[in-house]
């Protein structure tokens, strides 16, 4: 047990003397944060629109103003011809453009009703999304008020975002950060850290000794569990107090599912570690094994329903689509941990599988 | 006690696949003795010495190093024997004093023992002005030392040097060889590969593998007169013309 103590804090040694990783370790997390938070927002903020209509009316003028005050759209123009609306787009004064038929405020409380239409820039299909989703939202508002104003009883389109009622991406990427990080200093520093010491010729120093291969390894664990709680925590209070995403459900909940994620990936990286003998081997395992699929099949930026099947089947086997999966369902929708028990369970059962066949594999290996 | 064995192979084998490795070899080291273990690149050398470290099972033949079997008793040959690689092997973001306890409380030794016995190793070196330089700052020649006194600090049985001088100038191989002498007069038996020819001349016995077999074993006087060579370079010439493999 001492043994295990001085190895720990050889460990320790060796990150905290590494200043340059240190630092990139506790600060990568509040960049990613900042990054995504403002300046990769996908929220949808003084858009540029214009309305088309041949004969501008009250009613017309009322929705106009509606969608100016808004803090999400700003009326540029007024268009009178449907040739106009190609001209404005093309070049970029206009993002979208709200076209009123004719006889418009006439017709509105009519049984057949008024006719609108939303043209939108749609080469960023995402943002095109938002954009109609935000404007169809404001005018179903005002026409809701209209009918109840004047007497009549239309038939009206409700849209409603539950737990994130305003949009904010932050809800979206914040456990998609949490799941990313926390693989990234687990599974890839772990690795790299070991694989160092086998390029170096110390790790043969170390298997000649008494020291058992497992207490080499897990001591070379510890640090980087710390480093991943210190980030968890981290991120958590940026999200709280800087992008005001709560922690809606229980944070003993979230905690436990972290350790569990921490854990996994922590095996992960030992059997990385078992595999490759260099550290640019290492590097390019943890990066384009774990790394691509971590951004792109976990559902952090695309979501895992809309990935073709054979995708889908590939997403299960990454163990963020599974954190995230959950972290939403605790943190952000705030369902107690039973909801999220899938999750769990197949990420405790990637962590036993992982260990069980990396020590296997380390024991091969002295053979 | 002059005749005690420490180091046994009998018909010591290790082949991966259908490559023979390392090819029935026999010999023995006494207590006390500075062996030296030559062979060209490839010849086996450094598989045997790993068989006999307990870090590879052997496919057949007996081993025993300070009394304990090879492959039974791998755990507790780890405990009497040092080591030193030809990489490098002290760590570079450690301290001298750092690196001196850690490998010394690997052995489980005490803190009292290892405060003590690192004072004067120190002492020793001319390094106590050293004690708190990271190692990365020490020139190779001193990390060479440092590292070899760390391999012995917890006074092992045997100690085994994988080429130790490698890349060292010949002031400081000079005092290198001075340390394992005075190691060996302690009792420390030494098992060393090398590359440098005269450094095998210092060795009490030498033995030289060709292609995974011991072709000659004796000392380095007797050798010279049975090859009519006028040094250990001949000899080794002469021998390792015979070889049929190279790396």
């Amino acid at each position: 047990m001492k043994q295990f103590g001085a190895f720990i804090k050889k460990e320790f040694y060796h990150i905290l003397r590494d200043r340059r990783t240190v630092l990139i370790v506790l600060v990568m997390p509040v960049v990613l944060i900042v990054l995504f938070g403002f300046a990769l927002s996908t929220e949808v903020r003084n858009v540029d629109i214009a309305i088309l209509t041949p004969e501008p009316d009250r009613t017309i003028e009322q929705i106009a103003d509606r969608l100016d005050a808004s803090e999400y759209f700003t009326v540029r123009q007024w268009l009178r011809t449907p040739d106009e609306i190609d001209r404005v787009m093309k070049s970029g004064e206009i993002q979208m453009v709200i076209a009123f038929g004719p006889h418009f405020s006439g017709n509105v409380l009519t049984p057949d009703g008024s006719q609108m239409q939303l043209v939108v820039d749609a080469s960023d299909s995402n943002m095109a999304q938002s954009y109609v989703s935000y404007a169809s939202g404001i005018i179903a508002d005002f026409s809701r008020e209209l009918a109840a104003t004047g007497g009549g009883q239309g038939i009206e389109t409700q849209v409603q975002f539950l737990y994130n009622p305003q949009m904010k991406s932050a809800y979206n990427f914040v456990p998609g950060i949490m799941g990313l990080i926390m693989m990234l200093i687990c599974a890839m520093m772990t690795s790299i850290s070991i694989v160092r010491e086998k390029e170096m010729g110390t790790m043969e120093v170390l298997l000649v000794s008494p020291v058992r291969p497992v207490y080499i390894v897990v001591s070379k664990m510890v640090p980087y569990f710390v480093l991943s709680c210190i980030n968890l925590l981290t991120i958590l209070l940026l999200s709280v107090f800087v992008l005001k995403v709560p922690v809606a459900g229980s944070l003993a909940a979230l905690g436990l599912v972290s350790l569990i994620y921490i854990i996994t990936n922590l095996s992960l990286g030992l059997l990385i570690s078992t595999m490759a003998q260099q550290q640019v081997i290492a590097l390019m395992f943890s990066g384009l094994l774990l790394m691509v699929p971590a951004i792109v099949l976990s559902g952090m930026v695309f979501p895992v329903e809309s990935m073709p099947p054979l995708l889908q089947a590939i997403s299960c086997i990454v163990p963020p689509r599974w954190y995230i999966s959950a972290v939403r369902k605790l943190m952000i929708q705030g369902l107690p941990l039973i909801y999220a028990w899938k999750e769990t369970v197949i990420l405790i059962s990637m962590a036993v599988v992982l260990i069980a066949a990396s020590l296997k594999l380390l024991n091969n290996r002295l053979e | 006690m002059e005749e005690e064995i420490v180091i046994h192979a009998e018909e010591l084998t290790k082949t991966f696949g259908t490559f023979t490795a390392v090819d029935h070899i026999s010999f023995d080291v006494r207590r006390g003795e500075v062996f030296g273990f030559l062979g060209a690149n490839g010849a086996g050398k450094t598989t045997a010495m790993r068989m006999l470290c307990g870090l590879s099972r052997p496919t057949s033949g007996i081993g025993t190093v300070a009394g304990y079997d090879i492959v039974r008793q791998a755990e507790k040959i780890k405990r009497n024997i040092g080591y030193m690689s030809q990489k490098f092997s002290l760590y570079e973001d450690l301290r001298v004093w750092e690196n001196i306890r850690l490998y010394a409380g690997i052995y489980g030794m005490h803190d009292r023992e290892i405060a003590e016995k690192t004072d004067a190793l120190l002492e020793r070196l001319h390094f106590t002005r050293e004690r708190n330089t990271m190692v990365s700052q020490l020139p190779l020649g001193w990390k060479q030392k440092l590292a070899f006194s760390v391999s012995i600090f917890h006074d092992p049985a045997i100690v085994f040097l994988d080429e130790p001088t490698g890349g060292v100038d010949p002031y400081t191989r000079r005092q290198f060889w001075e340390m394992i002498y005075e190691a060996a007069d302690r009792g420390i038996t030494v098992f060393v590969t090398t590359h440098y020819m005269d450094e095998a001349e210092y060795c009490d016995r030498v033995s030289i593998m060709v292609d995974g077999r011991i072709e000659v074993l004796d000392t380095p006087g007797n050798l010279k007169e049975r090859f009519g060579a006028r040094s250990m370079d001949e000899v080794f010439h002469s021998l390792a013309r015979k070889a049929t493999r190279s790396e």
